[in-house]
């Protein structure tokens, strides 16, 4: 195991019948990872990319052993898909849909929490180890194995910075993208210690957002728990104050979560910070520790 | 964020059980003699312009009246104002109520704790952010038992108040729990809330129904928010576009990339005017639609800047094409456009096929656009 997910991770896809749901299970399992079942209701008993459809998750689960799960199923749904999963027993689901009510999500939270499930997301990309597997929408094609961590809460500029680094001539270890909303099930917080813990991860890129403290919650626990180099990013310095930037998550609200109060916090505990997205891989390669794999 | 005016809020509140002053919205200063009379408003009466901004009371936007004709000549005053940019449309007639005391309540949510969060400050009638830490009490609430009576007694004594007005606030904050929840609200927030002889009264109202949870509440959707009219045509279209002050227009796809493409923008000297979020798209006809979207902005200068990871980067070049092929010849402006990642390739031949500038690097491509923008060339 590696950070969530490994070889043998056995991924359930909950709307492969979707459009969304049929593309990205052929993508996973295109990057080597081992979709083994699809969830829809209804549907049971087709088959979708190679892959049995089963009415429940609790089907899924009996027939397939899954044990983690991939939601593309719609917004006002999604809360029913996850408690189901977490009701069948699956440690950890990636949640992709967007636009849940962040009330669902308080209750999936908790709810998950309580049974010792893990939620990734939502309205986020997903986690990938290249060489791996993969649960989630991340393009297969900006990935090359390597010993660096990257979290985020960005979806398309982690795709830009993976594909940065791997342009450099260095790849990933794990990549991470927890989602831009208010309520996310893991937060950088959260992320740290899986990419701390990881014998796998030689440096770790933080990429972060205005809006809300997270940045700053992570900076706090980088200073009392991190040894390894952190490379850090904060998106939306230009942003006026009061504008909400594209998602819920992006808007800095009474002068509060702008990047600079964020960059501040990260400098202070030793991050290296990059002004701009483009700085980042260069900044990879002259703190990725030298004995490292690369 | 669907922001309720007072008078909506209150509606709400009514709802649930909220104790509130005796009121009435009229639209028209003709409509007053009758909202006194029908909601049975003694006079002094007060009048209060339903605007979205605070600082109302201090703006002239709240008014007093002692007779019938001089609530109709402050209505009338009222309805003329432009408070805060914002032209009032409706105007809130309430009774004038003998307050001992001015109190604050509010319920809202901790993304980093993800808890609801309950505040209670004995200082209320100020703005919460003026008001001393110490006075503030913060109480986390799991939502599974929801706001429970230790709780609530805590609320209570961070308020200073005992006895029947106590019991009136304990009431209160029920209500307020079972609002948050039940009409999907990002914030309720009562300030002041009014001791008026053995209990509490909400003076005013302040309700924000969280915009993912509309498909529950189709009953708000006909509120508009602060929106501008080609932003309203683009919430329609489901494209996230953003107005700001200056002149060169941004297409992205996703929140961080939009976000770090302004950055750069603005290291350069540019200055972004519109920005507009594709999201992960698959149709070219979204692509044309959000850029013909862009057009009607009239920017000096577009640059596109699309990470294609769901969306393919031909798609995006296909419907971009076309839309160039839309617009009409004297209103077409500089396109600067740097489009990376699935189908790479393909995209970039297409466009450079239609004679539009098609950059891989972000500093270069971001000191064209500025470049052509007139801005910092």
């Amino acid at each position: 195991m590696t950070v969530l997910i490994d070889k043998d991770t056995r991924i359930l896809v909950q709307g492969i019948t979707g459009h969304q749901g049929t593309v990205h299970a052929r993508n996973m399992n295109a990057f080597g990872a081992q979709v083994v079942a699809g969830a829809t209701p209804g549907k049971g008993g087709q088959e979708v990319e190679g892959v049995p459809v089963f009415d429940s998750v609790a089907a899924a689960v009996q027939k397939t052993g899954a044990n983690a799960s991939c939601i593309f199923v719609p917004a006002p749904f999604a809360k029913d898909a996850y408690l189901e999963a977490v009701d069948a027993g699956i440690p950890l689901s990636v949640i992709v849909t967007e636009h849940i009510p962040f009330h669902d999500m308080l209750t999936m939270y908790h709810y998950g929490r309580s049974r010792g499930s893990r939620i990734i997301g939502p309205n986020c990309p997903g986690i990938a180890a290249p060489g791996k597997s993969k649960v989630g929408i991340i393009p297969n094609v900006v990935f090359r194995p390597g010993r660096v961590g990257v979290v985020s809460r960005s979806g398309t500029l982690t795709y830009e910075i993976v594909n940065g680094i791997k342009e450099r001539g260095l790849g990933q270890s794990t990549c991470l993208g927890l989602g831009g909303d208010p309520v996310v099930g893991t937060s950088f917080v959260d992320a740290l210690p899986l990419f701390e813990q990881d014998p796998e991860t030689d440096l770790i890129v933080l990429v972060g957002e205005i809006g809300g403290t997270a940045e700053e919650d992570a900076a706090d626990y980088i200073g009392r728990r991190v040894t390894k180099p952190v490379v850090a990013y904060v998106a939306g310095r230009s942003a006026p104050p009061g504008k909400r930037m594209g998602h819920a998550g992006a808007i800095i609200a009474r002068g509060k979560g702008t990047a600079d109060s964020k960059l501040a916090a990260l400098r202070a505990v030793g991050a290296h910070v990059a002004t701009f997205p483009y700085e980042i891989p260069a900044l990879v390669e002259q703190f990725l520790p030298k004995a490292s794999g690369r | 964020m669907v922001k309720l005016a007072e008078w909506r809020g209150k509606e709400i509140f009514r709802k649930y059980g909220v104790p509130l002053p005796r009121g009435h919205v009229v639209r028209s200063p003709s409509e007053v003699a009758h909202a006194l009379r029908t909601a049975e408003i003694p006079l002094p009466c007060v009048i209060k312009a339903q605007v979205l901004a605070g600082g109302r009371g201090k703006g002239g936007a709240v008014r007093f009246a002692s007779s019938i004709a001089e609530a109709e000549e402050a209505t009338r005053a009222i309805l003329a104002l432009e408070f805060k940019g914002e032209k009032v449309r409706e105007v809130l007639i309430e009774e004038k109520l003998p307050i001992e005391k001015e109190l604050y309540v509010s319920l809202t949510l901790d993304r980093s704790r993800r808890l609801p969060l309950a505040m209670a400050s004995a200082q209320g009638g100020v703005e919460i952010e003026n008001v001393e830490e110490s006075a503030i009490v913060r109480v986390f609430v799991d939502p599974f038992p929801g706001l429970v009576g230790y709780e609530r007694r805590q609320l209570v004594q961070a308020l200073g108040v005992t006895g029947a007005v106590a019991k009136s606030v304990d009431a209160l904050l029920t209500q307020l729990w079972r609002i948050f929840l039940e009409e999907d609200a990002e914030l309720v927030e009562i300030n002041p809330l009014a001791v008026v002889g053995d209990h509490v009264v909400a003076l005013d109202a302040k309700v924000i129904i969280e915009d993912d949870a509309s498909f529950r509440h189709p009953e708000f959707s006909d509120v508009r928010d602060d929106r501008t009219p080609l932003e309203e045509i683009a919430r329609e279209k489901e494209i996230a576009f953003v107005q700001l002050d200056g002149n060169i227009g941004v297409i992205a796809n996703g929140a961080g990339l939009t976000m770090a493409t302004l950055d750069v923008l603005a290291e350069f000297g540019g200055k972004p005017g519109v920005f507009l979020d594709l999201g992960g798209t698959d149709d070219p006809k979204k692509v044309t639609e959000a850029f013909l979207l862009m057009a009607q902005a009239k920017p000096s200068a577009v640059f596109l800047n699309i990470f294609g990871g769901v969306t393919r980067c031909d798609t995006v070049a296909t419907g971009l094409v076309e839309a160039m092929r839309q617009v009409p010849a004297a209103e077409r402006f500089p396109l600067v456009a740097r489009i990376r990642g699935n189908n790479e390739a393909e995209g970039v031949a297409i466009l450079r096929a239609a004679g539009i500038t098609s950059l891989s690097d972000l500093k270069e491509s971001v000191q064209a656009v500025v470049a052509a923008s007139g801005v910092g060339a």
